[in-house]
């Protein structure tokens, strides 16, 4: 294969306040001819970095290229002019970002900003511009390409943008596409669309394709080849396969176990503890050995070189040593062990009472003049407590207003909602804050930035009035932190302080300190780093058993909802469609929506992702008055009208039979 | 860093059974917001001379009326249009400060005085260094209200207007625009046909329109912060409206306040004077540096020193205000900078 891109030893540093941030520490790697080489890493972990200095993107007067260099066509990209760099970008070398709304300019139509950049790098006239920019929209699935041109993105679905995106980033025939997180921004069922766009187009025009995810799942779909990066450097390179199936550094395999598998029951996710290190003082030696439970002694005192496994895949890491094979012998012994003995599962007690009961739940908005924006439009559903009940389904589906209109942050238009027998809308709210609470998304925005620690934990005591003195509060707040796992010395401190999954464990603690019962956790790890999500959901199930709490569990992310649920409902433009125990519901999905979202999740292995086949959304009677939940089998209903009723009995019978 | 393999003894790829502890090491001392941004405020060489200056001349507009012993309204007409006199200082050929005014006389000499004025007389022989340093008072005075109602009457108008939202925002929001619809001319012309031209006058007009800027800045704060997660949080622990502006809304707007004050302070100041000058605003005998800007601005060829120590003093008022509030801009929002 023809060598396109290589990039070696490359530094990047930036200057802050505090001192010389390391953000990428000597990487190297070649990039082929028409290949998908994929590069996987928390953040932070300088893969975004990494990859913009390839365009010469780095952000200037802070950053800069301390050593090393990218080599493309016998050039370096690190010490070009900016005159050169310029024609370089869009026409040899493209990127897309991760957001498609902020990536387009709102007051272009989509014409004029395709255009921009051939005109810019090709010798043609507007004319002959105009219709390659139809051409283009062609290409990346565009209906109606030659009307839609003259449309502002605005105007375009999510979705839709990033194809524009792309499309705008193929405009002239780059050799190398550098696609930045660029579905992490769009649902699952939009991302499949997207990656098999990319795979596509990949075929007919040969582009390399650097893609830069967090999603082993992704990886596992579309990369021929994967670039494992932490702490500023590549550990582990190689084929996919190889990867997945043999991973050598101890990071890809915490990583990789660490997603919950949706074929097997686990009771708890592997985790890898703690969190990346700060690159301002980066360790010596192997920067994973802090994390790693079975790091050498030579872990901490030098760094590993890159060590070749096969031809095609290497790892940095000193198991692969050559005096290191009984060590790496014993480690394994240890791991299989563990592995046997924690694999027991125990069955989780649901009590038979009805913890929360919704009855035909209603929330409109009001939206501009004479219009409503229905954004929970009638949904039923019962919560038993002890249980965890997952609520999926794609963003501006409702799920989140249903778990606010549930705490009360917003009042329900219509609709009952009873909580252990009493309509809340006529229980005291401030009765109903201390049974009711709530985990939040984003752990950046969830914690007043101007309080300590403390005072964050303890306002819900505060304002209930649940301690009976100073020291009392004090020692009600170290314990919180003791039951999510951070230490007394952190009540001191600012939020800033802390890294994502420790600001979420706040987050937890706070919640917890008014004793609830019933905890609405929303999208509470859909904002952190895989190996944190373990950490956290981990957490979730272990207060759950210790305080018998239940759960209202809202995300997007398919296979935590499964691992962490009980029963799981799937909610599409404001209405339920599909209430089942989530084994039931992940075997035997009867709702066509629900089983195009299930074929759309990406699973982190790259056989079954060779296999899948993506089952498109199907076509149902959601407007019909007479379509709603109706029990198909034991616990399992589907939004259905009486039309539809029997076809799927007999669906679920046939699929029953053939267990 | 390439490492020798006869270093790599077998002892070393043993487990180092070393247990994951979370990190102790907080290389940080605990900080808090207010003691970062003073620390980035002392690196900024501009706004600390700002600062400096603000002190020095709070400090002169305090006791510099008491340094001599000549009162500000004191008339002499034995001793009209003395340039300024310094001791020692007047030795200095060039300074300007030794009584010798810009034909070549001593003044001080041809009107027998013997007493030093520092920054001279005017043209009814008062002493301008009593007199600038109390029209100082003033501008401070104005400094201080703008600060206060930006405070009280901004930050209370604008959290609210946008906290409870709808119809309140509505309806406040529209006072709002009619306030700033109208010129603060008018509204001091029309304070001054009521009572007589003034502090009083000034001082309600500026009650009137002053803090108008700071609500708006403040509702756009609020308007952000209030979807924010960590006051839907809030909410959820059953937190009342009272905890939530004061405890969540407006410690978060800190930033943003302090700097839209930093900034009305030298347009108050400016105002007043601008008003003075045009003789809207305070009336002899009172000292005010519009006033005195005037007086010496009549006179300007043939004794510049009346004009020129005022005009100085209100641009180093302003100027250091002035700088004082970009720094604070920067320190409070480190992201702004670079």
């Amino acid at each position: 294969m023809e060598r396109i891109l290589s990039v070696d030893d490359l530094h990047i540093s930036f200057d802050t306040y505090d001192g010389e941030v390391r953000a990428v520490r000597g990487v190297t790697f070649d990039l082929y001819k028409g290949e998908t080489l994929a590069i996987v890493g928390e953040s932070g972990s300088g893969k975004s970095v990494m990859s913009k200095s390839i365009m010469g993107l780095i952000p200037k007067p802070s950053g800069r290229v301390v050593k090393g260099t990218i080599k493309y066509q016998n050039r370096d990209i690190t010490k070009i002019s900016n005159k050169e760099l310029r024609e370089l970008r869009g026409s040899e070398i493209s990127i897309i970002f991760q957001d498609p709304m902020t990536s387009l300019n709102p007051t272009m139509t989509i014409n004029n900003q395709i255009m921009e950049g051939i005109l810019v790098h090709q010798k043609i006239t507007k004319k002959e511009a105009e219709k390659k920019v139809v051409s283009l929209l062609e290409l990346v699935g565009i209906t109606n390409a030659a009307d839609r041109v003259k449309q502002y993105p605005h105007q375009f679905s999510g979705g839709m943008q990033q194809r524009v995106v792309i499309a705008m980033a193929l405009a002239c025939n780059p050799a190398i596409l550098i696609a930045d997180e660029p579905t992490t921004a769009l649902d699952v069922t939009v991302q499949a669309q997207v990656l098999e766009l990319l795979k596509d187009i990949q075929k007919k025009m040969d582009t390399s394709i650097i893609f830069i995810t967090h999603d082993l799942g992704v990886v596992a779909n579309i990369a021929d080849r994967v670039a494992v990066m932490y702490a500023g450097k590549v550990v582990e390179i190689g084929k996919t396969d190889e990867v997945f199936y043999n991973p050598q550094h101890p990071y890809t395999k915490g990583l990789l176990a660490a997603m919950p598998d949706l074929t097997i029951d686990q009771e708890e996710l592997k985790t890898i503890p703690g969190s990346p290190p700060n690159l301002l003082y980066p360790p010596p030696g192997d920067a994973f050995s802090l994390r790693n439970e079975h790091a050498l002694k030579i872990d901490f005192l030098h760094d590993p070189p890159m060590f070749k496994v096969t031809e095609t895949h290497s790892a940095a890491t000193w198991l692969l040593h050559e005096k290191a094979s009984k060590v790496t012998k014993e480690i394994e012994g240890k791991q299989r062990v563990k592995i046997a003995t924690s694999d027991q599962i125990a069955k989780k007690e649901i009590g038979k009472e009805k913890l929360l009961e919704v009855k035909e739940l209603k929330q409109h908005f009001k939206g501009g003049k004479n219009s409503v924006i229905k954004a929970v439009d009638g949904v039923s559903f019962d919560i038993y407590e002890g249980e965890t009940f997952g609520l999926v389904g794609e963003s501006g589906c409702g799920k989140s207003t249903t778990g606010r209109t549930l705490v009360r942050l917003y009042d329900a238009t219509s609709g009952e909602v009873y909580f252990k027998g009493v309509d809340i809308h006529k229980k005291n709210v401030l009765n109903l804050n201390k049974d009711i609470q709530m985990i939040f998304q984003d752990p950046y925005s969830s914690l007043n930035p101007r309080w300590t620690v403390a005072d964050i934990i303890a306002e819900g005591m505060d304002i209930h009035g649940l301690y009976t003195s100073k020291a009392n509060r004090m020692e009600k707040v170290y314990e919180l932190l003791k039951t999510v796992g951070l230490a007394e010395e952190h009540a001191n401190r600012y939020p800033h302080e802390f890294s994502g999954g420790q600001r979420q464990r706040i987050g937890i603690a706070r919640a917890l300190a008014v004793d609830p019962k019933f905890i609405i956790a929303d999208e509470p790890i859909s904002a952190l780093d895989v190996s944190i999500q373990a950490q956290i959901t981990n957490l979730l199930k272990k207060l759950q058993k210790e305080k018998n709490l239940t759960y209202l569990f809202i995300a997007h992310d398919l296979s935590m909802v499964k691992y962490i649920s009980d029963r799981v409902g799937v909610m599409y433009q404001g209405k339920l469609v599909e209430v089942a125990d989530s084994d039931e519901l992940y075997d035997n999905p009867l709702h066509p929506y629900t089983k195009s979202l299930l074929s759309a999740i990406p699973v982190p292995d790259p056989e079954v992702e060779k296999k899948r086949i993506r089952i498109p959304k199907g076509e149902w009677a959601i407007e019909s008055e007479d379509c709603k939940l109706r029990e198909i089998t034991d616990g399992h209903w589907v939004a259905c009208t009486e039309d539809e009723l029997d076809s799927y009995r007999s669906k679920s019978e046939d699929t029953a039979l053939l267990v | 860093m390439k490492v020798n393999e006869f270093e790599l003894t077998d002892d070393l790829f043993e487990e180092s059974g070393k247990e994951f502890e979370e990190k102790k090491i907080m290389n940080r001392p605990s900080s808090t917001f207010l003691k970062d941004s003073w620390i980035r405020l002392r690196k900024n060489k501009g706004a600390f001379t700002g600062l400096i200056l603000i002190v020095l001349i709070m400090f002169l507009a305090a006791f510099g009326p008491y340094m001599n012993s000549h009162g500000f309204d004191e008339q002499d007409l034995t001793r009209t249009n003395l340039p300024p006199k310094v001791p020692v200082l007047e030795n200095l050929p060039l300074l300007g400060l030794s009584g010798v005014d810009i034909r070549g006389t001593d003044q001080y000499a041809a009107k027998e005085v013997t007493e030093y004025y520092w920054f001279g007389t005017d043209d009814l022989g008062r002493d301008l260094w009593t007199r600038i340093w109390q029209g100082t008072r003033i501008s401070l005075y104005i400094a201080f209200l703008a600060a206060t109602l930006d405070l009280v009457i901004g930050v209370a108008y604008g959290s609210i207007s946008a906290y409870y939202g709808g119809r309140i925002d509505n309806v406040m929001q529209r006072i709002i625009e009619v306030l700033m619809g109208i010129p603060n001319l008018i509204v001091v012309i029309l304070l001054i046909l009521i009572l007589k031209p003034g502090i009083l006058s000034i001082t309600l007009a500026m009650v009137i329109t002053g803090w108008v800027s700071m609500a708006r800045i403040v509702r756009g704060q609020v308007l952000k912060l209030k979807g924010q997660e960590f006051v839907l949080a809030s909410r959820t622990l059953g937190a009342k409206d009272k905890n939530l502006i004061w405890g969540h809304l407006i410690p978060n707007s800190l930033g943003p306040i302090i700097i839209t004050t930093m900034f009305t302070i030298p347009s108050a100041i400016f105002t007043e004077a601008f008003l003075s000058f045009i003789g809207l605003g305070l009336q002899p005998p009172i000292a005010s540096l519009g006033m005195i800007v005037n007086d010496g601005f009549k006179m300007l060829k043939i004794y510049p020193h009346m004009l020129m120590f005022s005009s100085v003093i209100i641009s180093l008022i302003m100027i250091s205000f002035n700088l004082l509030g970009d720094g604070l801009r920067d320190s409070f929002d480190p992201k702004m900078k670079k």
